[in-house]
């Protein structure tokens, strides 16, 4: 524990907490003991990856456990308040006025059908801390602090008429409406991109600072929590991994899994020669401008890949990636320009292109859940690209996918005959690797396809796609938003804003400056795992 | 706002079209048949002269789209033409029987939509307890039983021997309104059993549905009584389900009291066109059919347009 | 008759139907294999009494000439005859025996409503499925046909198309399942909508599978479970419509026995407190009441599952 807090009173104390979860009608124990100390005006960290229960025991801070789960053991200590004791009404009186939480997700958090005062002033009106107009002017306050635009009027507005990173900042102006002595921020940044994520923190930070308020910060991200807290708590599987201020968890992690997950950054494919003069790329995108109904979401969109190389298309949302990706598999026939595979024109609607021309591009998709039709077996998923493209039939084709199987690591014949379901995460996005290579393309397009992933198992994904390229000689096209991903992957970078190109070039150069402003923008916002990195960006941006 | 105004504009235009072709498949359910109308409805016995004379009296020799021209500006003015059992014109036998069936049907929705939104909220507020699977399991019953089966036991039960209400809900003698609330208390009683039942069942549905969304849980987690979270966060966003839910079962009032009618031998459009039916009496069927169906029209029209102006989404746009 | 009583009774019979659910439960899970066991184990008792509801009358359906004492059509004795050793439920209007017209109609009324179901099933779920696969101009004009179809009252609706065609049992079959179909390609619309914009859909387009493979292998599979959930309801609501339309006398003709026109035909006794002529109308009841339960708790797994 850091000396700044040691002399501090003790604000929440949580021992060997055990959480129950409901599962085909019985209870299982999700968190196997977790233990928590907290003094006022302290930020403790908690991290860990999908399924840590890092949620879960988040909002058990709280008293509170979601349908489903319960509390079947330990003790919750806030204030002198044994909140596992505690009558339901008991703990209402705390929850909002004392311990307030801001969720994920705040478009889905603020409720569609009342303005966002009505919003913030309900905790303090209903709690009897404040008067409905007072609540109202100090509502103008924080949303000034929190660097709201237009404070005096932002309030009166409906969530749906206000953008993701403002209501972000708008919720955790609401969490502070009756001044709580701890707030939980579940993973509070996550939905944003890079570029709106810098402002939520700065703007977190400074109040949580500001007001002295104890937080619990929820999140994978270790450069976000890095800049955020005090001390770090690490959890794997509803267990503790370990917990240490945060300067001595980033230079010093003792256990193996804290250590693996500082690596995982390390990853990068190796430099490729360049590509021989006059050679014809397999994939080119001309001049194309496409959109929906009036709107032109793509604008003289240009570049090419080549066999064995990858080109990473890079941008936040809304920038025309996607689009891109749609355009060139003819989902989406652009209004000008054109693409061109190995030279020749393609037919710009992908029922118009012969069943070659389909198998030679394909597709992986960033969500593998919907990207697998949840009521076929691995070998029908799998087998129907060989069968249809190749005509491969019974002995031949069960060969095929065994083969497959065999290149994307997985058993075949433990998981021939399963269904999606019945595999974990990565193994699916395995899945949908497979099934594009079924078809023997010459180029993919891979859809975000880490983004839904832990990072481990996002750095096996990268790693196997490489080996994959070098193997079959394919081209792909990376779609993603996450710059860690490009530095890992990318031999060419193609930077996208608002529908443009906005800078391509070799990985190298990108990463070197000179770089226009946005690119930039773009990569100063990545934060990093040194704990003064957002406070010297915000200076040397302040200063700039 | 003016969006939202072309919106409901547009939503009332499309409800008018609707009606329209409405009005054209009512007319033209008559050319359905292979041979004519006046040949089918007098059978083997007539003779040319008979079916001739029916023909020109429906009209039947002039072309088709004359005829319904014919018929709809008729309709509009309240001239159905004339019934064919009895030769008296359409609109008189319609005359105070609409009247008694919008009674009827106003009265019943009167207890109906409030006590079903109330054990709707109610039984969403405390699901899975006691009270909801009783609520539950009884609304499945009365939602099973068949009209006529809950009139009938609610005969035999309240108006058998000495019972407490007249079996047969006639109005004959002008009777005063509390008179009348009297006597038709069975029938709208029933028709409150089934349509009591599938409103408030799906009133709970639509609020459990959004009992799971993250506001909800925010709701919670500011420290927020379930009563309150019910009220304040789930009911205003299941506003437009729940409009659509009673609009739906206004609709059904209108039409579904076609069984209770005849079984309380209540003098509504109802029992009049069943017995049109039984007698093929076309300009009759054809006449109810057409309130009926503008009756409906108007109902869901409405609460499309109520539904819309309940979202805050399409009422302040960005 | 006392007010009270009868509140005694409807407590009695549901704690007796709640014992035999008990009982069916506990003899079905004994009985089945390990994976229906286990499903069967989790059905609420309203759900298990259901089942043994649906069992008994599936039974009665196909076994009625053996079960049955007389024959549905004969007379075979007075008028309104009370209930004696004889004729266990007494005569009807007509002197023929309560009973086995009872029993006939499980076969008839049931049947015909089953059959009606199916047929309006199979219109509406494919051209709900192609609707919302195909898209374009071809959901436009299903669905804007739909709409104006529906803009009439169903009950009104078939009462207007009986009174053209005349009542005989295909006219009603298909005006009913005509009618219904509609209800039908709404859901089925809506169900495939949603899994039309899942990315395998999309793989499955770009791989270029043809329609008919992309409706019976990717689509169908995943629209079972709702569809079926749906057939049960709408069966409960056809066999309504048809019990009410018999009620009515437009629809199943004598002298086939059918629930409904039972009603009807012997509707005098109520008024003299005899309640023979209820219990056709509360087969009707119970059957629907049995399979609504069962619809009831698949919907309720469904939904538990998702989540």
């Amino acid at each position: 524990m850091t000396d700044e807090f040691a002399d501090k009173d003790v604000l929440l104390t949580i021992k060997d907490l055990r959480i129950e979860g409901r599962s085909d009608e019985t209870w299982n124990e999700i968190v196997h003991g977790v233990d928590i100390t907290l003094r006022k005006g302290e930020v403790l960290g908690l991290i860990g990856e999908s399924g840590a229960g890092k949620s879960t025991v988040g909002l058990a801070a709280m008293g509170f456990t979601r349908d489903g789960c319960r509390i079947s053991d330990g003790t919750i200590d806030f204030d002198g308040i044994d909140l596992r004791a505690a009558s339901a009404g008991d703990r209402r009186a705390l929850m909002g006025k004392r311990i307030a939480y801001v969720a994920q997700s705040a478009a889905a958090s603020f409720n569609p059908s009342h303005k966002l005062i009505d919003q913030y002033s309900e905790a303090p009106v209903q709690h009897g801390v404040m008067g409905k107009s007072e609540a109202e002017s100090d509502a103008t306050d924080l949303y000034r602090r929190m660097q709201l635009p237009d404070p005096d009027n932002i309030g009166f507005r409906y969530p749906h008429q206000v953008s993701g990173g403002q209501l972000q900042r708008a919720m955790t102006a609401m969490a502070m409406a009756c001044r709580p002595d701890l707030i939980i921020f579940d993973e509070p940044t996550t939905a944003l991109d890079v570029t709106t994520q810098i402002e939520v923190l700065a703007a977190i930070r400074n109040i949580v600072e500001e007001f002295d308020t104890a937080a619990i910060y929820i999140t994978h991200d270790l450069a976000v929590v890095a800049q955020m807290a005090d001390r770090i708590k690490v959890l794997l599987k509803g267990d503790e991994v370990e917990e240490s201020d945060t300067a001595s968890m980033l230079s010093d992690p003792q256990e193996d899994y804290t250590k693996s997950l500082w690596a995982v950054r390390s990853y990068a494919r190796p430099e490729q020669p360049p590509v021989a003069a006059g050679e014809t790329p397999v994939v080119s995108v001309r001049n194309v401008t496409a959109g929906y109904g009036s709107i032109d979401v793509l604008k003289d969109v240009n570049f090419d890949i080549y066999a064995k190389r990858t080109v990473a298309v890079v941008g936040e949302s809304g920038s025309g990636k996607s689009t891109t990706a749609r355009v060139i598999t003819g989902l989406l026939p652009p209004r000008k320009g054109e693409i061109l595979f190995d030279g020749q024109t393609l037919p710009s609607d992908y029922r118009k292109r012969s069943r070659d021309q389909l198998r030679q591009a394909q597709m992986i998709y960033q969500m593998a859940d919907t990207a697998l039709n949840p009521k076929l077996r691995l070998r029908e998923l799998i087998g129907r690209p060989a069968q249809m493209y190749l005509g491969l039939q019974g002995k031949a084709l069960t060969e095929r996918i065994r083969q497959l199987l065999d290149l994307i690591e997985l058993e075949p014949d433990e998981y021939i005959d399963r269904l999606p379901s019945e595999l974990s995460g990565g193994q699916k996005q395995r899945i949908g690797i497979a099934r594009a290579l079924a078809a023997e393309p010459k180029f993919i397009i891979c859809d975000e396809v880490t983004s839904a992933l832990d990072q481990l198992v996002a750095e096996g994904i990268l790693r196997l796609l490489d080996k994959l390229q070098n193997e079959f000689d394919l081209a792909y096209m990376f779609i993603t938003h996450d710059l860690a991903t490009v530095r890992s992957i990318a031999d060419e970078v193609v930077v996208m804003k608002e529908g443009k190109v906005v800078a391509q070039g070799p990985k190298l150069e990108m990463f070197q400056p000179p770089h226009d402003p946005y690119t930039e923008l773009l990569l100063s916002s990545v934060p990093e795992m040194d704990p003064n990195w957002l406070s010297d960006l915000l200076k040397a941006r302040g200063e700039a | 706002m003016s969006h939202i105004w072309s919106m409901i504009g547009k939503r009332l235009a499309l409800g008018l079209l609707t009606l329209f072709i409405v009005s054209v498949l009512i007319f033209l359910a008559t050319e359905l048949l292979p041979g004519d109308f006046a040949e089918e409805f007098l059978g083997q016995s007539a003779t040319e002269e008979t079916v001739a004379a029916l023909r020109r009296e429906l009209g039947l020799d002039q072309p088709m789209h004359i005829r319904y021209i014919d018929w709809l500006t008729g309709a509009l003015q309240g001239d159905f033409g004339n019934s064919l059992s009895n030769r008296r014109p359409v609109s008189e036998l319609i005359g105070g029987r609409f009247g008694n069936t919008l009674f009827l049907a106003a009265y019943a929705a009167a207890i109906a939509v409030p006590l079903s939104l109330a054990l709707g909220i109610l039984a969403a507020l405390y699901r899975n307890s006691f009270f909801d699977r009783f609520a539950n399991a009884a609304a499945l019953t009365a939602i099973s039983f068949p009209e006529f089966f809950l009139a009938y036991i609610l005969i035999v039960w309240l108006a058998g021997a000495g019972g407490l209400f007249p079996s047969m809900a006639n109005l004959r003698g002008d009777p005063s309104f509390g008179d009348m609330l009297y006597r038709t208390f069975l029938p709208a009683l029933t028709m409150t059993l089934v349509v009591t039942a599938h409103m408030m069942r799906m009133t709970r549905a639509a609020i459990i549905n959004l009992l799971a969304s993250p506001y909800i849980e925010m709701a919670r987690l500011k420290g927020m009584s379930p009563m309150r979270v019910v009220v304040k966060h789930a009911l205003p966003n299941a506003l437009a389900p729940i409009i659509n839910v009673i609009a739906l079962n206004l609709a059904y009032l209108i039409t579904g009291v076609v069984l209770v009618e005849v079984v309380f031998v209540y003098p509504g459009l109802g029992q009049l066109m069943v017995d049109s039916v039984a007698s093929r009496d076309m300009p009759v069927v054809q006449g109810v059919a057409l309130i009926f169906a503008a009756a409906y029209v108007l109902l869901n029209l409405t609460a499309d347009v109520l539904a819309t102006l309940s979202n805050p989404r399409l009422v302040h746009r960005r | 008759m006392n007010i009270i009583m009868p509140l005694v009774w409807i407590a009695a019979v549901c704690a007796a139907a709640m014992a035999a659910g008990w009982i069916f439960r506990t003899v079905a899970v004994a009985v089945s294999p390990r994976a229906i066991a286990k499903a069967l184990k989790s059905a609420p008792l309203t759900a298990s009494f259901g089942m043994l509801m649906i069992l008994i009358y599936i039974v009665g359906a196909f076994l009625a000439p053996a079960i049955a004492p007389f024959s549905e059509t004969e007379i075979v004795g007075r008028e309104f005859q009370p209930w004696d050793d004889v004729h266990l439920l007494g005569t009807d209007s007509l002197g023929r025996d309560m009973l086995s017209r009872l029993i006939y109609g499980a076969r008839n009324t049931v049947g015909i409503a089953f059959a009606t179901t199916i047929i309006a099933f199979a219109i509406g779920s494919i051209t709900g499925l192609l609707a919302a696969t195909v898209g374009g101009w071809m959901d436009q004009t299903l669905s804007r046909a739909v709409d104006v179809l529906m803009a009439i009252p169903a009950l009104i609706f078939s009462l207007l198309l009986l009174s053209i065609f005349g009542t005989s049992v295909v006219t009603l079959i298909l005006v009913i399942a005509i009618i219904d179909s509609t209800r039908v390609f709404r859901l089925a619309r809506s169900v495939a909508l949603n899994i039309v914009v899942m990315d395998y859909i999309e793989a499955a387009k770009l791989r270029g599978e043809g329609l008919w493979r992309l409706i019976t292998r990717e689509i169908l599979p995943n629209a079972t479970a709702p569809l079926v959930a749906e057939f049960g309801l709408r069966f409960c609501f056809v066999f309504l419509t048809i019990s009410a339309l018999s009620f009515l006398g437009l629809g199943i003709q004598p002298p086939t026995a059918d629930w409904g026109s039972m009603v009807k035909e012997n509707a005098t006794l109520i008024t003299f407190g005899d309640i023979t002529p209820l219990l056709p109308a509360g087969a009707i009841a119970l059957l629907t009441v049995s399979v609504n339960f069962v619809v009831d708790w698949q919907l309720h797994r469904a939904s538990g599952l998702k989540d």
